[in-house]
């Protein structure tokens, strides 16, 4: 009964020691998840993860928390289906609840051209099993009562891929849950702790230089996102990533009238509504390459137009807050997750760009099996640094509601 | 963050007003080697910090130029024609 009113703290302050079998740089989702799944599957004990910010500063408590798979490759579509399946029962085996919620995910198509696009998804999925269809306005007026599905917008909503188990989760749990039963086993997580160089030798990263001293290593991840050229660059790894910020805002709460995330690649625009009522709207990214974080307000002006397309009714409602993240883009808009050709012990899982986050469990997951083993699991092997050279790129654009 | 592009032609106008063409690079020979040219189509430097950039006036004068920007706080320190300065 007294243990009720005690504070328990979530991760402890391990000190920061001078030897490591790995340093993680970066302790977003998929720096955490990776040291997870090393600790709860591979019995690694003594690793660093290190960030320069507070746990879930960076992209991984600034995106919109939307979990689907209903990509359009099937090298991405089988490794978002896998990180679904790892979310759905992430909950249970953190013992953290990260309220997850399938609500069900629609991308809507404005043209002959995006409706096509989503035909090419809609059978690449079912091919692979995934629940993924198309509807038309018949159907979405049933999903979703509140859309304006008449021809008064400028491009009216022609059809959507509907996509079932597609849905939101808390990011800020998914973070937390990760982070705790990461100390629980007792891998040390160092927030407030910038790596400012490497020290590289004879082809090998031998150590970690940060603010808070020098850390010795057997190997180093690169999980660092929107910054992995600044970290890649540290150890002399060069990478084919452009960093873009990318805005998001929230309103203030309404009663509950939306239950599905709507996505319109043709509007660069992705609503969804909160447990608490609120209002989730994402944009594009920003048309130009930035490492700034302050929000802009065209970008503002854009997100509310396009969801006044879809949803006239809110045009009185007020914005609480609007915030900026760093994308890590890659031409093909796949990640990179593997081996740097140019240092055998650097190891990178970066290039994520707007679609990090439902990827997260998956990637820590195969990342994981590839530190311990130094093999690449089949599900990666697709998104290795080495297939640009080979001229092997994995296409996803078309699937990322944020292009530009 | 929003912020001004100075064209060398028509001074400072809204960054929204121009199209961002990517960090300057150095153009390998038509017989440099397949690692060369790999690296030039995909490698990128990514600088957090100050480089050349190209820039289009997409709703201005539709000209291409180079500018010297800071990609952390988006300043933009000089522009002007490739070949014309620095």
């Amino acid at each position: 009964m007294l243990k009720l009113f005690k504070k328990e703290r979530m991760w402890q302050r391990p000190e920061l020691k001078r030897r490591y079998d790995l340093v993680i740089v970066g302790a977003g989702v998929h720096g955490l998840a990776t040291a997870y799944y090393l600790g709860s599957q591979h019995g690694y004990r003594n690793i660093a993860l290190v960030d320069k910010g507070y746990l879930g500063n960076g992209s991984s408590g600034r995106n919109t928390a939307i979990i689907r798979s209903n990509y359009r490759t099937p090298e991405g579509i089988l490794c978002y289906d896998a990180s679904v399946k790892l979310y759905e029962n992430l909950s249970r085996e953190l013992e953290w609840n990260l309220l997850f919620s399938q609500c069900g995910h629609l991308t809507l198509g404005h043209t002959d051209a995006s409706v096509t696009g989503l035909r090419i998804r809609a059978e690449n999925n079912q091919a692979l099993g995934i629940d993924s269809r198309i509807i038309y306005p018949d159907e979405i007026r049933r999903l979703v009562p509140a859309m304006d599905l008449s021809s008064r917008p400028r491009f009216p909503v022609l059809a959507a891929l509907y996509h079932p188990p597609g849905g939101i989760i808390r990011h800020d749990a998914v973070v937390w849950g990760l982070a705790r039963a990461c100390d629980r086993m007792g891998i040390g997580i160092h927030p407030h702790t910038t790596v400012t160089g490497m020290r590289v030798e004879n082809g090998s990263v031998q150590s970690v230089v940060t603010n808070r001293g020098e850390i010795v290593t057997s190997a180093v991840l690169n999980a660092t996102a929107g910054w992995a050229s600044t970290i890649g660059k540290m150890a002399g790894v060069s990478m084919p990533i452009v960093s873009h910020p990318l805005q998001a805002c929230v309103t203030e709460p309404l009663k509950p009238f939306l239950n599905k995330v709507i996505v319109s690649a043709t509007l660069h625009v992705y609503v969804n509504q909160t447990d608490k009522g609120e209002l989730v709207i994402g944009a594009e990214i920003d048309p130009y390459q930035s490492y700034s974080m302050r929000a802009t307000l065209p970008t503002l002006e854009q997100m509310a137009t396009y969801t006044l397309e879809l949803f006239p009714q809110l045009h009185g409602l007020r914005v609480l807050r609007q915030w900026t993240g760093v994308c890590d883009m890659t031409p093909d808009y796949a990640p990179i997750i593997g081996t740097a050709q140019e240092v055998k012990n650097f190891f990178m899982d970066v290039g994520w760009g707007t679609y990090g986050f439902k990827a997260a469990p998956i990637a820590g997951k195969c990342t994981a099996a590839l530190i311990a083993t130094g093999k690449a699991p089949k599900l990666i092997e697709p998104f290795s640094p080495a297939r640009f050279a080979a001229g092997q790129l994995v296409g996803e654009k078309a699937a990322a509601a944020v292009s530009t | 963050m929003s912020f001004l592009v100075q064209c060398p032609q028509c001074g400072h106008r809204s960054v929204y007003e121009f199209r961002f063409g990517g960090e300057v690079k150095q153009r390998p020979a038509p017989n440099a080697s397949e690692a060369e040219w790999t690296n030039y189509v995909y490698t990128k430097a990514n600088e957090a910090g100050v480089q050349k950039e190209w820039w289009f006036h997409r709703s201005g004068c539709r000209q291409w130029f180079q500018a010297v920007r800071n990609t952390v706080t988006n300043e933009v320190q000089e522009s002007f024609f490739p070949g014309d300065t620095t």
